[in-house]
C-alpha cells in the first residue's frame, strides 16, 4: 500500500484520519484491540494536530521490518511547537481545554512513539503499531 | 450540522451514537441534552455506544460531562454497549469515566434507571 498524505484543518479530517487508520491497520493484520488502540491514539494525535497546531497533515503507511506488518502515522503541524516535551507527555498536563491524556495517552496505546518539535518550529509526532 | 437524535421512551431519553463522531456534534449533543432533560423532565438518560469503535479522551470527556450536566438537572446517565477492545483501550489510555454508570445493553441500562429512581413510568 501506498503511503496515504491526508489533510487536517476541520473535525471531518480527524475522522478521516481515523478510517484511513483503521482501513490500514485493518490490512496490516493488526488484532481487534490493537487497531482500537492505533486508532484510537491517531485520533487523539490528529486532534492535537488541529486544536495546537492549527491544522496539519498525517501520512499513513504500511510498514514492514522483515518479521512484521505494521502501520506507521505521522501527524505533522507547523504551529507553535511544544516548549517543554517531557511536561506535555505527563498525564494531566494540558494547555488547552481537554483532559491531558492526549499525547501521553497515545504514547502508551502504539508500540514505538517519537516526537520532532522545538518552539516556533512546529511538531512532527510518529508512531508505529506493529501485528503481533 | 448534522446532529445526533434523542428519543423520548417513558421518562428517559435514549442517544443511539450510530455514526463516527465529529467533535462538533458531540459538544452539539451536550447542549441538545440540557435542553431536552429540562423540556421533557426526563429522570434518565442512556447514551448507546454500540457502534462506536473508539472511545478517546475527548469523547470520553464528553459522556462525563453529561452524566455531570444531568446530574445536576435531576436525571441519571447509564452509557451502555461498550465495545471490549473500546473499554481495554480506555483503561490504558487513562480515562476512568469516573461517576459514570455503565450497563452492556440498551435494556439492562434501562432497568438500572428505572431500579435505582423507580422511575420506569
Amino acid at each position: 500500500m501506498t503511503a496515504q498524505e491526508l489533510p487536517i484543518s476541520g473535525d471531518a479530517d480527524v475522522v478521516r484520519v481515523r478510517q484511513a487508520v483503521r482501513a490500514a491497520a485493518v490490512q496490516a493484520k493488526l488484532s481487534l484491540v490493537d487497531q482500537t488502540k492505533l486508532v484510537t491514539a491517531a485520533s487523539e494525535l490528529a486532534r492535537n494536530t488541529l486544536t495546537y497546531g492549527g491544522g496539519g497533515g498525517a501520512l499513513v503507511e504500511q510498514v514492514d521490518n522483515g518479521l512484521r506488518k505494521g502501520v506507521k502515522a505521522v501527524f505533522r503541524d507547523k504551529g507553535p511547537g511544544i516548549a517543554d516535551v517531557a511536561q506535555a507527555l505527563t498525564d494531566g498536563f494540558t494547555s488547552g481545554s481537554g483532559m491531558g491524556l492526549g499525547l501521553g495517552g497515545a504514547r502508551r496505546l502504539v508500540d514505538e512513539f517519537a516526537i520532532e518539535t522545538a518552539p516556533g518550529d512546529g511538531t512532527t509526532v510518529t508512531v508505529v503499531k506493529w501485528a503481533r | 450540522m448534522e446532529r445526533l437524535p434523542i428519543l423520548k421512551i417513558g421518562q428517559m431519553l435514549l442517544v443511539s451514537i450510530q455514526v463516527d463522531l465529529r467533535d462538533d456534534m458531540v459538544i452539539a449533543l451536550q447542549e441538545d441534552l440540557a435542553d431536552r432533560i429540562v423540556e421533557t423532565g426526563a429522570r434518565g438518560v442512556v447514551i448507546d455506544i454500540t457502534a462506536l469503535d473508539i472511545v478517546d479522551s475527548f469523547t470520553g470527556r464528553m459522556l462525563a460531562t453529561i452524566a455531570a450536566l444531568s446530574r445536576v438537572l435531576d436525571a441519571e446517565t447509564v452509557v451502555v454497549g461498550m465495545r471490549p477492545a473500546v473499554a481495554i483501550t480506555l483503561v490504558e489510555l487513562g480515562l476512568s469515566l469516573d461517576g459514570i454508570k455503565t450497563a452492556l445493553d440498551v435494556e439492562r441500562g434501562m432497568r438500572l434507571l428505572s431500579s435505582a429512581r423507580g422511575t420506569a413510568r
